[in-house]
């Protein structure tokens, strides 16, 4: 008998990489290119303000958004399939 | 049949459920009030709701918490409650002294010991207890510190170009999301704890049938007894693992949050029920070495190491005890005393905690040294 579950844990572990840094990482980027452009510069190091007003940054931005919250929804719809078994 | 001992039992089993989620609110919810991504009281409303919405979301962890670790065949209803008992009177003392440690091993220890106490150690599946619960609780904060290491120490680099106000500003949105996930998978563990335990009281009882899953009512009943307690927000613990272990900005408060919230869900999936306490705090600790200079407070974090360790015995011992004196005085009377006693320590600790307080005015309070701040201010922070 086995007391630990070698590929569930490097499963978890690697797939918790992915999902726990990277997604994260992937928002990151999306705020770094939503930042790119002149107003950040000229507002100075006090400004909060995040959109830098490049259009490619922005669509660049976007689309980092929609794979964390595309990421997300996939996640909470496996858990749901997990969850609720279809009856045999 | 004994349908008020049934009674009982079951409002004994949400009285947990409720500490479970004053007891975990932090979990969720205190990278994100200490970075002040979210303000106190939004925070633990969001995570309420997102409890309840957990507990809806997936019941696959509920039948695996009871029935799973002892045998179904020996426990009694007078077991069921004992162990709860075991389980409230742990989470409530740690809670006092502020202190992060497992609702799930709280409850799975109370079981343990009034089942042995009742029944003897062969009613207990050791093996399935030692590699569902012990060995996982062992991994499961390396684990998760290895992730937010990972993703702390990518964000930093990623957003080396932005603003410090930018940044703060930035993660701190993120943060929402983050938090918001930890929450909802907080629901679909530890609400589902409390519905198994009811489940099996139900089967014990004879009222449903020995396969049958956890009625609506109990769903519904258990998700409404997690989100009130995770609204009521457990301070304390929510300080010590906001401020006591790391002083958190907000990049790493979303590095701890996304690998909290990964590794709950993949693990649960998986079939292992972790303790989301285990993990938020073995995330928190990890964001503190992933960031350069950032300092790890190693003398709070073995204040509740040492906790987790005796978490299994102690409430196995208090509820070996609940049992003990449940069958001295038997019956349904027995179970009562044993509730009537319960209520006194709560009310004890309750009392105690007045003495004390730290609530959602003093919760981001600097840390020196304790859970209660040193000099408890006027509420006009807020």
């Amino acid at each position: 008998m086995s007391w630990i579950n070698l590929t569930a844990l490097w499963k978890i572990v690697v797939l918790g990489l992915v999902a726990g840094a990277g997604l994260p990482a992937i928002f990151g980027l999306g705020l770094l290119a939503l930042s790119k452009g002149g107003r950040t510069q000229t507002a100075g190091a006090d400004s909060d303000v995040v959109v830098g007003g490049n259009p490619a940054g922005i669509v660049v931005a976007a689309f980092c958004f929609l794979v964390v919250l595309a990421a997300i929804g996939w996640g909470i719809y496996e858990v749901y399939q997990i969850g609720h078994p279809a009856p045999k | 049949m004994n349908d008020f001992l049934l009674v009982l039992v079951v409002i004994t089993a949400l009285g947990f459920d409720f500490t479970n989620g004053f007891h975990d609110t932090g979990n969720a919810m205190a990278t994100s009030i200490a970075t002040k991504a979210l303000s106190p009281r939004v925070a633990v409303g969001l995570s309420g709701v997102l409890n309840l919405v957990g507990a809806f979301l997936s019941l696959s962890v509920a039948a695996t918490i009871a029935s799973g670790l002892v045998d179904t065949k020996l426990v009694t209803l007078t077991v069921v409650a004992a162990g709860l008992a075991g389980g409230i009177i742990w989470n409530l003392l740690t809670w006092l002294l502020g202190i992060p440690s497992s609702s799930s091993h709280a409850l799975i220890g109370g079981v343990i010991g009034s089942t042995i106490a009742a029944a003897g150690g062969h009613a207990i599946q050791w093996h399935d207890l030692v590699e569902k619960v012990v060995i996982p609780a062992g991994l499961s904060p390396i684990i998760a510190a290895l992730v937010a290491a990972t993703g702390t120490w990518l964000l930093y680099r990623i957003s080396r170009g932005l603003t410090d106000r930018a940044r703060t500003h930035g993660f701190r949105i993120g943060q929402i999301g983050s938090a918001s996930m930890v929450s909802l998978a907080h629901g679909t563990n530890d609400a589902q704890k409390t519905m198994g335990v009811i489940t099996l009281a139900l089967i014990v009882n004879g009222t449903v049938g020995a396969k049958a899953s956890a009625p609506f009512w109990v769903i519904l009943a258990c998700g409404l007894a997690i989100a009130l307690g995770t609204y009521l927000g457990g301070w304390r613990v929510i300080r010590t693992l906001g401020k006591g272990l790391v002083e958190i900005e907000s990049p790493q408060g979303m590095a701890a949050e996304s690998a909290s919230a990964a590794v709950i869900l993949l693990s649960s999936s998986f079939g292992y029920s972790l303790s989301t306490t285990h993990v938020a705090t073995g995330s928190i600790i990890g964001t503190g070495l992933g960031k350069k200079g950032a300092e790890v407070r190693w003398s709070v974090a073995g204040r509740m190491a040492t906790a987790w360790v005796f978490t299994l015995p102690s409430a196995a011992v208090v509820g070996a005890g609940a049992y003990a004196l449940a069958h001295v005085i038997g019956g349904t009377a027995g179970v009562v005393v044993d509730l009537v006693i319960l209520l006194a320590v709560a009310g004890l600790i309750y009392v105690r905690s007045r003495a004390s307080k730290v609530d959602h005015n003093n919760v981001n309070d600097d840390w020196t040294g304790s859970v209660v701040p040193a000099e408890p201010e006027p509420a006009a922070a807020a």
